[in-house]
């Protein structure tokens, strides 16, 4: 099984990335849990959200406290919350900044892989908004091959309808151009 | 083909009750089970849907519309939670003494105080005895499953009673979990048309709700219980025959394990989940433990509970509600006098846990488990334990 945690700020849509993710995983013919850190939505606070893809039946409803996977899509958290915290040593952290990995490396403490893309660049070229969420999906499957392309794809267009071209270019973009760098 | 997708509970739960061609929602939103009245007004609005979406100032005033619709005859489906089911309290215990089918789905929440959003079953236990038949759904699966069957117990001519289906909330209704819908086709051939006996009629006027002086009321509400125990056999037979369309079992009260079990848990809703990865982690140690979940809370299905608890020789009872001041929390209370009224004495432990959204852990469980396998051993009863509670 693989864990998920999304860390974003209320009202940059890492729900919706989780989602996504879930929703594609299924339509993979797999299992899959997508869930908010439940609460009341405030906007710009620190907020999580997870996800847990498996072969079988999950059959756990507690929160995700060892992920195999962390995401995140604000930099400026890396500052406030510890976003390694549980992250399996043979796990992998993604990180939307701009920033090199040495640096990253250095300010999050994190020695495993890593993977680096500038989400939010990305997001202003083909969505000229600074929405990363979509983005960071297709650094998310680069570097985790978790769900497949093809019904992420699907699971984009339902979601956003007429703007699902652009979210879906900014994800290819993402996917092509993401930094992976092994740990130690 | 069944469509099997990653959706959100909740939406699921609303996206079945459409299928089910609801014809009235009296509704307030409240957290969590707000997404499911937001769907279906969305549903409504845009045309999608041929139904009367009442939005009402309060819960109270959902139920009452509720009882309103229903008695013209109208099939009548809302949803709330924790302040909201609080608030409709007197309203209640009108649509069975009505005999109106409504069908509710209560996304099981905290009650105040302190404020709480989040989930534990302390909305549902102060509404135990009200006289609806009550469901609890383990998973998103379920709440989809179940609501065909809550229309089509409620609306049997054997019973014509409200039912209430409870999820848990958060945990539950806003997970996106993989869930097969029905085949509309599948929904119409299981679920006849409503057809009330006796419904509010302009051409051939009728009193419903009269008052029961002292010398019609005792009588009434005997019946009332008469119909609610009886209620019993048409639920089995409507679970039987969504097994039959789904393949998924449904049983008024399931068992997990329990054939090799020494020792096993009582529990309602999701929390069965988590305990079976518990009950495979402790397996894989050679400790075989065992989980009893009633699907049906009201009526108790008394028989049911005795023959699933079977011969074993601790028995852990789980409560997710407080009962303030009371002998024992209110799941506890009621299989500890099912225990007595049978000739089964396992050792009991009883135990609360996950109050107001505290997450429960695969190790918690596990550990429960273990206590009970000593309990057995020494033979001792233990007084209630709350878990995961700071000291």
């Amino acid at each position: 099984m693989l864990e998920f945690r999304f860390h974003g700020r209320g009202g940059q849509g890492s729900v919706t990335s989780a989602e996504l993710l879930a929703i594609t995983a299924v339509a993979d013919n797999k299992f899959a849990q997508a869930f908010p850190s439940f609460g009341p939505e405030r906007r710009g606070a620190p907020v999580q959200a997870f996800a847990r893809i498996d072969e079988e039946q999950i059959l756990n409803r507690s929160k995700v406290y060892t992920p195999d996977v962390v995401l995140v899509l604000d930099y400026t958290l890396t500052q406030m919350v510890n976003v390694t915290t549980g992250l399996k040593p043979d796990g992998i952290l993604i990180v939307s900044t701009g920033n090199t990995p040495e640096l990253v490396r250095e300010e999050t403490g994190w020695k495993g892989r890593l993977a680096i893309v500038d989400g939010v660049k990305i997001a202003m070229t083909h969505i000229k908004r600074p929405i990363n969420n979509t983005v960071m999906l297709g650094a998310l499957i680069k570097a985790s091959g978790c769900v497949s392309m093809e019904n992420m794809k699907e699971a984009v267009k339902e979601r956003f309808g007429k703007i699902a071209a652009v979210n879906m270019a900014a994800l290819t973009e993402a996917f092509e151009t993401v930094t992976i760098s092994e740990g130690e | 083909m069944v469509k099997r997708k990653g959706v959100e509970s909740s939406i699921a739960l609303a996206d079945a009750a459409a299928m089910c061609n609801v014809d009235a929602i009296s509704a307030y939103p409240i957290t969590p089970q707000t997404h499911i009245v937001e769907h279906l007004s969305e549903w409504v609005n845009n045309g999608e849907l041929d139904a009367e979406f009442i939005p009402v100032e309060s819960e109270h005033s959902a139920m009452s519309a509720a009882l309103g619709t229903s008695a013209m005859g109208a099939r009548t489906f809302t949803a709330t939670a924790s302040q909201g089911l609080a608030l409709m309290h007197e309203i209640l215990f009108i649509a069975p003494a009505m005999r109106l089918p409504v069908v509710m789905a209560v996304a099981n929440r905290a009650l105040s105080g302190p404020i709480s959003i989040w989930n534990d079953h302390g909305d549902i236990m102060c509404e135990r005895d009200i006289g609806w038949i009550q469901i609890f759904a383990e998973n998103g699966q379920e709440c989809f499953d179940l609501t065909p069957a809550c229309f089509k117990i409620a609306e049997d001519k054997r019973v014509i009673l409200p039912t209430i289906l409870n999820f848990d909330g958060f945990i539950v209704s806003h997970m996106i979990e993989p869930i097969e819908y029905w085949e509309q086709e599948t929904i119409n051939n299981f679920l006849p048309d409503f057809e009330p006996q006796i419904k509010l009629d302009i051409r051939n006027p009728s009193t419903m709700g009269a008052v029961g002086v002292p010398e019609i009321y005792y009588e009434a509400r005997i019946a009332q219980n008469e119909a609610l125990l009886n209620s019993k056999s048409v639920i089995k037979e409507v679970f039987e025959e969504v097994t039959k369309i789904t393949g998924r079992p449904y049983n008024l009260v399931e068992s997990y394990n329990m054939e090799k079990a020494e020792v096993a848990l009582f529990m309602m809703g999701s929390l069965t989940e988590t305990a079976m990865t518990a009950v495979k982690n402790l397996k894989k140690r050679g400790i075989e433990v065992g989980i009893v979940r009633p699907r049906l809370w009201r009526p108790y299905p008394t028989e049911e509970i005795i023959e699933a608890i079977g011969n074993i020789k601790a028995l852990g009872i789980v409560d997710r509600a407080m009962g303030f001041g009371a002998q024992s929390h209110p799941v506890a209370s009621e299989v500890k006098s099912t225990l007595y009224s049978s000739d089964k004495r396992p050792v009991v432990c009883e135990y609360v846990i996950g109050l107001g959204g505290r997450d429960v852990r695969i190790e918690d469980i596990e550990a429960m488990f273990l206590e009970l396998i000593e309990a057995a051993k020494s033979g001792k009863s233990q007084p209630v334990k709350y878990i995961g509670v700071r000291e």
